[in-house]
């Protein structure tokens, strides 16, 4: 239908630099359903990893059947079968409407995103030197007290890293809920080009994801920097946080001290 | 000592207050029996050296009087509270993790890598668990963690995170940390094997000062030298059993059990 080169430069410009309030909506709701379901899936990770730890077999169980499905399937497939096999509410809160389907999108992303971030956060809590739960518990603590106070703040620094990498994913694979009918970024490139049979919107909002998870990485950075603040002599600047981000090679490369 | 010693009611006024009593503790690593039956004493302000070759069973004795290690039968008191247990008819049963988690309180122990949290500073590891635990205000337990660093020499490294401290730095945090609590008994696992040769005196003269103090403490060590000068009594180990006890002077100068004097002959 285009030529090779046959950019609208109009059409991206108008999209990128004068967006309309449709398209902020469905940037809203990208950026909604990716916070939500990402902190919702570390709650469940979180949950999944202790449970994997218990004492008890049928919760380790339990914790590892949940992995195997939720990894072994398709996130498609999932958002279909969560959407489709039970009915949701809307919610209204009057100035925010969040649609049955959006909220189906949520809770398939939230499922899908706790089997991964049970390995990351289980490989975080292992990370950590089994003396520590020792001389918690020594000094009194009990086994959440110790966990909460002492072990899992060390294993964030291990943990955020990965993290970071499953919320740039996520920002992603937000789009996938289009197909259950969110109205979201992608939905809207989608309409438009069913519309107008011009491809550049999908370039444009192809820029906005660009936006997001450049945002994301500058946040995560700054994050990690927070985190490493103690011991270790080998702290990280913030732009040297960044430059690892971006392209390891070049930092390792440079001579950057990286663990 | 009768089968049901201890079971009864006790003394609430002993002629020497017992703060350590442990009955008979077995143990065992799979087929690998490391306790054949430990009893010992500690009375109040006693300090006692565990000594004996590496495998006698002397840390995992230690950690059995925390919890840290189950034993599979006998039973440790601390303070008149059996340790990890609960008496239900003739029979123990594993106390609930809240009431350990309380017993545990009442004992310091200084491990042999010291396990200082490394997210947290010097001041901000003493003052944790009397902060988060027994509930004392922030300032209070500032003000206590100020004195007990000081105590340990280390007043001018109260901000310092524990990875820009030297191993016995290190291990002069941890004793306080553990003082902080108040406890009634002390327990050092090897509290110098981890360290190099120079710092260990820092680290042993704080733990005789303690002693002189008054400290109830039960000591793993292969220190000798601080085994003759600090101890009140010295307690030789060997495959799972306490095969000799005594005062220092007995022990280094006129040993009795042959086990005792291959090792002492060894190791000094």
């Amino acid at each position: 239908m285009h030529g090779l080169v046959a950019v609208d430069w109009h059409v991206i410009w108008q999209q990128v630099f004068h967006p309309t309030n449709v398209f902020f909506r469905t940037l809203w709701a990208t950026v909604y359903i990716s916070v939500v379901s990402q902190v919702a899936g570390v709650l469940l990770g979180l949950l999944a990893a202790l449970a994997r730890m218990s004492r008890f077999a049928p919760v380790r169980w339990i914790s590892g059947v949940y992995v195997w499905i939720f990894r072994g399937t398709p996130l498609l497939v999932q958002i279909f079968y969560v959407y489709f096999a039970f009915s949701w509410p809307t919610l209204n809160f009057g100035f925010w409407v969040v649609p049955d389907a959006a909220i189906a999108g949520i809770v398939a992303l939230s499922i899908n995103e706790g089997a991964y971030m049970r390995e990351i956060i289980r490989a975080g809590i292992d990370s950590v030197d089994r003396g520590q739960m020792e001389a918690a518990r020594s000094v009194g603590m009990t086994y959440g007290k110790a966990m909460r106070r002492i072990i899992l703040p060390q294993a964030a620094r291990v943990i955020v890293p990965p993290l970071g990498n499953e919320f740039n994913n996520m920002m992603k694979n937000t789009s996938l809920v289009y197909t259950i009918g969110v109205f979201e970024m992608f939905a809207y490139a989608e309409q438009n080009y069913s519309q107008f049979f011009i491809a550049d919107y999908f370039l444009a909002i192809a820029i906005w994801y660009l936006v997001l998870t450049t945002v994301w990485t500058f946040i995560q950075a700054y994050i990690e920097r927070r985190l490493s603040v103690s011991d270790r002599g080998d702290e990280l600047s913030f732009r040297e946080r960044l430059e690892l981000a971006w392209n390891p090679m070049a930092a390792w490369a440079r001579g950057t001290p990286h663990r | 000592m009768e089968p049901d010693g201890g079971l009864g009611p006790r003394d609430p006024a002993p002629m020497t207050e017992v703060v350590m009593h442990a009955e008979d503790v077995h143990k065992r690593f799979g087929r690998l029996e490391v306790l054949k039956g430990v009893s010992l004493e500690v009375t109040k302000g006693e300090t006692v050296c565990i000594i004996g070759p590496s495998g006698s069973g002397k840390t995992t004795f230690i950690r059995c009087i925390n919890h840290l290690e189950k034993m599979d039968s006998g039973r440790i008191e601390v303070n008149g509270h059996l340790i990890g247990y609960r008496q239900r008819g003739d029979k123990l049963v594993e106390d609930s993790e809240r009431n350990i988690a309380r017993q545990r309180t009442e004992i310091g122990m200084v491990f042999q890598r010291f396990n200082l949290f490394p997210h947290k500073t010097a001041l901000e590891n003493v003052i944790e668990a009397p902060v988060h635990v027994l509930g004392t205000p922030k300032e209070q337990a500032v003000g206590l963690g100020k004195a007990l660093l000081g105590r340990v020499g280390l007043a001018d490294k109260v901000d310092v995170y524990p990875g820009k401290l030297s191993g016995g730095q290190q291990q002069r945090v941890a004793i306080a940390r553990a003082l902080a609590m108040g406890p009634a008994l002390m327990l050092f696992d090897e509290p110098t094997s981890a360290l190099d040769p120079e710092v260990i005196g820092e680290v042993l003269s704080v733990m005789e000062e303690l002693a002189t103090a008054g400290t109830t403490m039960i000591v793993v060590t292969h220190e000798m030298g601080f085994a003759r000068k600090a101890a009140n009594r010295v307690v030789m180990m060997d495959d799972g059993q306490i095969i000799e006890e005594g005062t220092p002077e007995h022990f280094f100068e006129e040993p009795e059990h042959e086990r005792t004097k291959q090792f002492l002959s060894k190791i000094l």
